[in-house]
This record gives C-alpha cells, structure tokens and sequence, in this order.
C-alpha cells in the first residue's frame, strides 16, 4: 500500500474519531486552530493508571485518544495535552521532546495544558506518570507529523523522500537543494492522523534539543509577576466568595442567624444545606460579612493527636487487609535460622502539603454552562464533580487549570471549585474564592499517618534471613523491599483516618523508606557493620547499587568518622522506577535542634530529559524532605487542628538549608522515569541515621525533632 | 468608612477613596489590580506578598493601606521597565530561582531590597534576610545563587 492510500485509510479512520470527540466538546478543531495536520495518540496504557477514584463512564469516549498535535500556518505546533504543570517543569520537558522528534524549534511549539474542553482526556498529574508516558506519546505524535511532512513535500515535488530530511521546522530536498517550511506544507492541508502507541521514536542517545539544558517556557512571566494564577483571575462583575466552616470535623449545622450579613450592602449569603457561603464585592467585605455570622454546630467526639497510634492498630480499625500483601518463604524457618533478630515499631505523622498558592477557584456560568479556572491536578476529575454537584452533563462544564503555585499530591480534589462555582450560581455573577492558610491547613487532606512494626533476622555473614513487615494506615507506596530476603511477608492494613488524607508526593514511599532504611541500620550495628557494606551485601539490583556506591563516593562515607553532635548517614531505594541514594551529615546540640549541614544524592530515572529541570526537582524534594524528616506535623485533638498557621507549623526555610550536591546518573539506554516523586523518599531515614551516628539515639518516628534526644556519645 | 490615601506607587502618584484599615495586600491586587504581588498566609509568615515601602522589604498583608500615606511603594511591576528585566529579576531567570513560582515575585522583592543596603551579601546575611519567605518547592539554594549572580553583576558595573 503506497503512503498516500495508507494515509486515506487512517484519515477516513480518523475522522470518525474526531467526529466523536467534537460530539463531546462541541469543537471543530481546524475551525479552532485553522487548517493544518492533526496528529492524535492512542494510549492504551490510560486505563490501567492509578487515581484512587475511579474513572467515569462520562470520560470513555474520547478516552484512548490521549493527546493531539496540530502543525499549522507559519509552521507553529500546537500540542494538546490534559496534564497539568505545577513547578515541575513539564510544559518545558513536553516541549523539548516535541521539538526534538518534530524537528523544529521550541520556540515554535505551544503547550495547551489542562482545559476540559480542549485537551483530551487524561486521568490526572500524579504518580510521576508525565515523564514514562505523555513524554512517548507526544515524541511519537511528533515523529508521525514531521514523517506525514516529508510525504507532503516528496508529494509536491514528485521526488523520492528517502532524499528529503527534516530540519529546524524545514523539509529539505538534499539533491536539488529546496527547502521548504512546515508552514508552507500545511497550508490548506486538513490532515488527521491517529497513530497506536507503538509508533518509532529516536532513542535517546540520538536526542538533541531533549536530554540536554532547557530554560523554562514563560520564564520571563514567573519573575516579573505577570503570570496569572487562579488566584491572579478576574472576571467582569466578579464577586469574591467565603464560606463558613464548621468549628469541627464531621460536625452538624444545628442553628445559623446570617441577619446581620443579609442586612450589609452588597453582601448575598448561600445557605444550601450545611453549606453556608457569602459572596461580596471584594474579599475583606466578604470576611467581614462571614465573621458576623452566628452558627451552632453539633460535632461529635473524635480520635486525637494522643491516641492515633492505637487507634491505627486497633483491632477492627483496619477494613480489611488491603493490597499490597505478599508473602515468600516461611518467616518462622527464616528467623529460626537467624543468628540475631530485631523488632522495632516506627511511626509517620500526618503533614500538611501547605502549596504557597492555597487552593482557589473562579467559577462563572454563562447559558447553563459552568466555567471554572481552578489549580487542580485532577482537571477532567474536577470536571466529574462539578457535573455531579450541579446535576449537569460533563458537556455543560468546563476546567481550565493555569499553571499552578504547586500542588505536591495536594490538588486532587475540587473543593474550592465547587465551593464558588455554589456561589456562582446563587449570585448569578462570577465568583472568585480563595482559600485562606487556614482553610488550607485545616479542610484540604493530609500525607497519612500510619505505624510500621519491622521484625526481621540476620545471619552472621551479614544476609538477610527474615523480613516480617506490617504498615498501619500509611499506605503501600514503597512497601516491597528491595532488599534480597528469601524469608518475607509484607503487608499493608487500611485503617479508618481520623483526618481525611489523600495523596501527597511519593505517597506512603516516604514512611516505607524511613521505616526499612532507620530498620537496616540498626541491623548493621546489630551486626558491627558499615551501613554501606551490609546494604550492598543485600542488594542485586545493579542500578540500585550504583546510585548507594556513587552516593557514597561523592560524600566521602568511608572516610567519615562521627564525633560528639556531629555524625552521618545513609539511606536509598527503589519507587516509580527511579533509584535514589542518599548520604546525610547532621549536627545535634544538646537542646535536641538537629541541623543538616550536607546531603549528596545520587539519582537514576534512566534517560535524562532535562537535566537542569531534574536537578531543580531533585534539589527541591530533598529541600522539601526535610520539613517531613524533621519538624513538620499536623497537631490535632477532637476533630480540630491545632496549628493551622505557618507560625506554628514550621516548614522548611533558608536557615534549614543543607549544602547539596546531585549526582544524575543518566542512563540513554533506558526508558525515562517520573522524578518528581522518588527524589523524596531517601532524606528522612538518611538524616535518622545520621542523627544515631552522632548521638546515639535512635529515632524512629517522623518527624524527627519531635521526639527527646538526649545528647550521648556518637555511635561510631 | 473611605479615607483618601495618597502614596507612590512605582513612581507614579495614586490617591485612593478605601479603608484605611485594609492590607495593602488586598488594594493592590483587588482595587488597582496588580496581581504579581502574592497571598501565601495572610499573616506575614511567608513573605509572598513582600512589596518595597520607602526601599524597605515589608509584608503588604499586615501593612494597613492608611500606613503607606505620603511613602513609595515599590511592587513587582515596577522592577521591569521597557521590556527589558531588572538585573535581580535577570538573575532569578539565569539560575532558574524557582519551580511553580509562586513565591518568586516575593522572593525577588526581598532580594531587591537586601542588594540596595547590601550589594555584596555573604551566604550567612542571605540566609538571614530571606528566612522570612517560603519556597514550597525548595528553591532556595537557586535563590541563594541568583543574589550572588545579581551581586556580581552590579559589581562588574
């Protein structure tokens, strides 16, 4: 079959998908961006990802479409993807691998990222699932367009196109030397192609504009402040909204006088069953309205901050044993066989993810159709909940999300969107709601707490003989060891939360990784070994070591000698097919304050797509890590929140600052991992060790500072 | 409740019928607009809405607009003019000082005002000035590095 039959085939094909998604949105596409080709990508792989939702039937339609690439007059491209950017850096890491494939300038390419109506479906930002699978898609949506390219140019000048090549937004004629531009070739073309995912891509050791430095897309508007948030959003006659809480979780609305607030100018209160919200000119007008709103509510008596480990464990607590579970050998025979043993309990407490930019919302309805702007990483989830909270089709909603102030798992959810959108509706009027620092500490949901009890055994040679693992309530993110044991069995138990709690970055790798890491390092000093030497007695994983043995380099480990206050340690692992190792220097005083005054991480998520992005993202998490490691915790007792306020509940700030250095061990021969997440996990046992190495004291609960630290002699 | 403020608003003279009682946070953002200037807590603990009062960093969330009558307030607006960048802003874009840049508008302020007392700041005086804001995404070691750069940059002029 010659191209040109191939390409009426796929197009006829096509169209009838395309005819499809505009049934849904209601769009033409070359009415929208003019004519041009359109390169749409099947993902098969969209249905097997993770939201801990569920997916709606609304959402199938369009669903294996997963993301389309229009190349247009003047030969700009424009890319159409249902993902979201946050702070890590994807519209630019998307973009390096469409200008890569497409042969053209990234300048020329333009990322239309998270709009209901204009983006295909895609299941959420979450799960570092960007970089392994949007990343492949648009470099094949990309290498399909620059191919139907080269057959547009040998087609107009009648020549083979093995003599044709594609070059900075260009085909040229390498006999005759012509040259012409994608511009050029689309112009009046409407040419529609849908690809599978098996399409071929360059390998990355080829790659010239990916794998390499890129600036960020729109830089220039995140300094200058021009960049608008949801926040940032206006819209004419735009009232701005507040919505009473209740004094309490779970708690009922027993009586409401909102006279006083009725009675001031320009002020329209909601009530909607327990919701009870305002809607003003400005927002101060709003607060103060709200503040003269007198409500009695009924709570009831709820779990505390001092009994939440108990309560996690509790007999009946747990639903049911959860997934996650595995079992391999016989731990009894594994630690009969062991010449020392260890029990040991840890524990996680909840943290708040506290995004600069508080959760916030524009909503406006415009002929019964529902507009709002919100920072989600959930867009078409949003969509889902607005639909069903407002009894509309998917169709009469729409979510646009602007780039975010950052969401760190904590943007799932909808709640400031539905929230103004209820506002919207009743005034009739356009309705921004912003959440205050204190909504946001208290009603968005928390990184679960949980308890992690580690029995295990050693022989004298320093292998592991057993490995009984049980985690309450945190999650089985990172819960299988890496660790070769032939003894194991590993199990996660659901528990019913206190505090509602979702996902936050790595999810439950983070308490796992303390968990296990802090648990082989007490096994190494059981054994009289070097922390180092035990791991890499343990571990197969050739990437694995690799990360722990360059970590080790870098930082100096063998030549480390710990002295009074002042120690180090180590710490790694394996999650969302990244290897991370780390290696941590603290000082502790005598006041119990641990300072980490060095951290060396080493880092392989295979392929490196932009490296200053990845080491900003890697820098960043380890910055991140140490608010979880040390100091944060969210206080609670009866249903309230204790510290929902910067001022008490301390994240991580300059004068927290380690010195760091990141070691990338890019790998062009293996496929590229998400690196949002993984980067993470290895700070908190690292800095754990470390603080035993200095004091020894072991710690075993996070955070860290949190528990007395009695100033002893180093342990080393 | 409307007092008549008057004050310098990146150069230019403003005069404003509100509250005087108001953030100036919120009249800068809700009644004139200029939105680069961030809420992050209301409650000066973040440094977000960090603005220039009469050259000194101050967080606009507590400052109540009747307390700027008469002074000069320099907000993110003011530091790019023609186009071109503010070699602080300038620098924070050649290290790349930041991820979802939320918290940048606030960081620069604070910067801008740390380089006009101190040209050449040691790690220890930026670590000591800049505590006040927060980078959720942990930028600080970019942010530290984008003073020097803009440090060294004023130096060589």
């Amino acid at each position: 079959m010659t191209d040109k039959l191939l390409n009426a085939e796929l197009e006829q094909h096509a169209v009838d998908r395309l005819r499809h998604l505009f049934e849904v949105n209601r769009r033409d596409l070359f009415k929208f961006l003019g004519a041009g080709i359109v390169v749409g990508v099947c993902a098969p792989t969209l249905l097997s990802q993770q939201s801990g939702r569920g997916r709606s039937s609304g959402d199938a339609t369009p669903a294996d479409i997963a993301s389309w690439l229009h190349i247009g007059a003047n030969g700009k491209v424009t890319v159409f993807t249902g993902k979201v950017e946050m702070g890590q850096n994807i519209r630019t890491s998307l973009t390096q691998q469409v200008a890569e494939e497409l042969r053209t300038p990234e300048a020329s390419v333009e990322m239309v990222m998270g709009d209901t109506d204009l983006t295909p479906f895609d299941m959420g930002t979450f799960g570092s699932r960007t970089t392994p699978t949007m990343g492949p898609q648009l470099r094949k949506a990309a290498a399909s367009a620059r191919e139907a390219l080269v057959d547009l140019a040998a087609q107009r000048w009648q020549v083979d196109r093995a003599q044709l090549s594609a070059a900075n937004g260009s085909v040229t004629d390498s006999k005759s030397g012509k040259n012409i531009s994608y511009g050029e070739l689309t112009h009046g073309e409407k040419l529609v192609k849908i690809i599978g995912p098996d399409a071929p891509v360059a390998a990355a050791s080829q790659w010239h504009i990916a794998g390499a430095a890129s600036p960020k897309v729109n830089g220039k508007a995140f300094v200058t402040g021009a960049h608008q948030y949801t926040s940032d959003i206006t819209r004419p006659g735009m009232l701005y909204g507040k919505v009473l809480r209740p004094k309490a979780f779970n708690a009922k609305l027993v009586s409401l006088d909102s006279s006083a607030a009725e009675k001031m100018p320009g002020v329209k209160v909601v009530r909607d069953g327990d919701f009870v919200g305002v809607a003003a000119a400005d927002s101060e007008t709003a607060s103060t309205a709200l503040a003269t709103i007198q409500a009695q509510w009924n709570a009831p008596q709820q779990v505390s901050e001092a009994e939440l480990f108990a309560h996690l464990k509790a007999p009946g607590a747990s639903a049911n044993s959860g997934n996650g579970n595995r079992e391999n050998g016989s731990i009894q025979a594994g630690m009969a066989s062991a010449t020392k043993t260890l029990s040991q309990i840890y524990t996680a407490a909840y943290i708040a993810h506290a995004p600069l930019e508080p959760r916030a919302a524009v909503a406006a309805w415009t002929d019964n159709k529902l507009t709002v702007w919100t920072g989600t990483q959930r867009p078409f989830g949003v969509r889902e909940e607005l639909a069903t909270a407002f009894h509309v089709p998917t169709d009469r909603v729409r979510v646009i999300v602007p780039d975010t102030g950052s969401a760190y798992g904590g943007k799932h959810t909808g709640d400031a969107a539905v929230e103004a959108a209820r506002l919207s509706k009743a005034t009739g009027k356009p309705v921004k709601l912003v959440w205050t620092r204190e909504e946001e500490f208290t009603w968005a949901y928390f990184r679960p707490a949980g308890v992690i009890e580690i029995k295990s055994g050693v022989h004298d040679d320093g292998t592991l003989a057993a490995w009984e693992y049980h985690n309450y309530n945190s999650g089985p993110a990172g819960i299988e060891t890496f660790y070769t044991v032939a003894n194991k069995r590993i199990e996660f138990h659901p528990a019913d939360s206190p505090l509602r709690q979702g996902s936050y970055r790595g999810l439950a790798a983070t308490a796992n990784h303390f968990a296990r890491e802090v648990h082989m390092d007490e096994l190494a000093q059981l054994l009289k070994m070097d922390s180092l030497q035990f791991r890499l007695k343990n571990i197969a994983d050739p990437r694995l070591r690799a990360v722990f043995e360059t970590a080790a380099a870098r930082f100096g480990w063998s030549k480390q000698q710990a002295t009074p206050g002042r120690g180090f340690g180590i710490a790694g692992g394996f999650e969302k097919n990244g290897y991370i190792a780390m290696c941590a220097e603290v000082t502790a005083g005598p006041s119990g304050d641990v300072k980490i005054t060095r951290v060396v991480a080493a880092f392989d998520c295979g392929a490196v797509v932009n490296p200053n992005g990845l080491r900003n993202q890697v820098s960043g998490a380890i910055v991140q890590a140490i608010g979880g490691a040390l100091f944060e915790a969210i206080h609670f007792d009866n249903g309230r929140i204790l510290n929902p306020h910067f001022r008490d509940y301390r994240v991580p700030r300059f004068r927290d600052l380690p010195e760091i250095q990141v070691e990338l061990l890019d790998r062009k021969d293996v496929p590229s991992a998400g690196a949002g997440e993984t980067p993470i996990v290895g700070l908190a046992p690292a800095v754990g060790n470390a603080i035993f190495s200095a004091t020894g004291v072991r710690l075993r609960g996070l955070p860290l500072m949190a528990q007395a630290l009695p100033l002893q002699s180093p342990a080393r | 409740m409307a007092d008549t403020i008057a004050f310098k608003l990146n150069d230019k003279p403003v005069q404003l019928d509100v509250d005087g009682n108001r953030p100036l946070l919120w009249v800068l953002r809700t009644d004139l607009g200029l939105t680069g200037t961030k809420y992050g807590c209301g409650e000066g603990q973040c440094g977000a809405c960090t603005v220039l009062l009469d050259g000194r960093a101050v967080r606009s969330c507590r400052t109540p607009a009747a307390s700027v009558a008469g002074k000069k307030i320099q907000t993110i607006e003011a530091l790019s003019y023609n186009g071109g960048l503010h070699p602080v802003q300038q620098a924070f874009l050649d290290e790349e000082a930041f991820q979802c840049g939320y918290c940048t508008p606030g960081m620069i302020m604070s910067a801008h005002a740390l380089l006009s007392t101190n040209p050449a700041p040691s790690d220890e005086e930026i670590v000591q000035h800049m505590s006040g804001n927060i980078c959720r995404c942990g930028t600080y070691p970019r942010i530290a590095a984008a003073i020097h750069r803009a440090a060294a940059g004023e130096a060589k002029k």
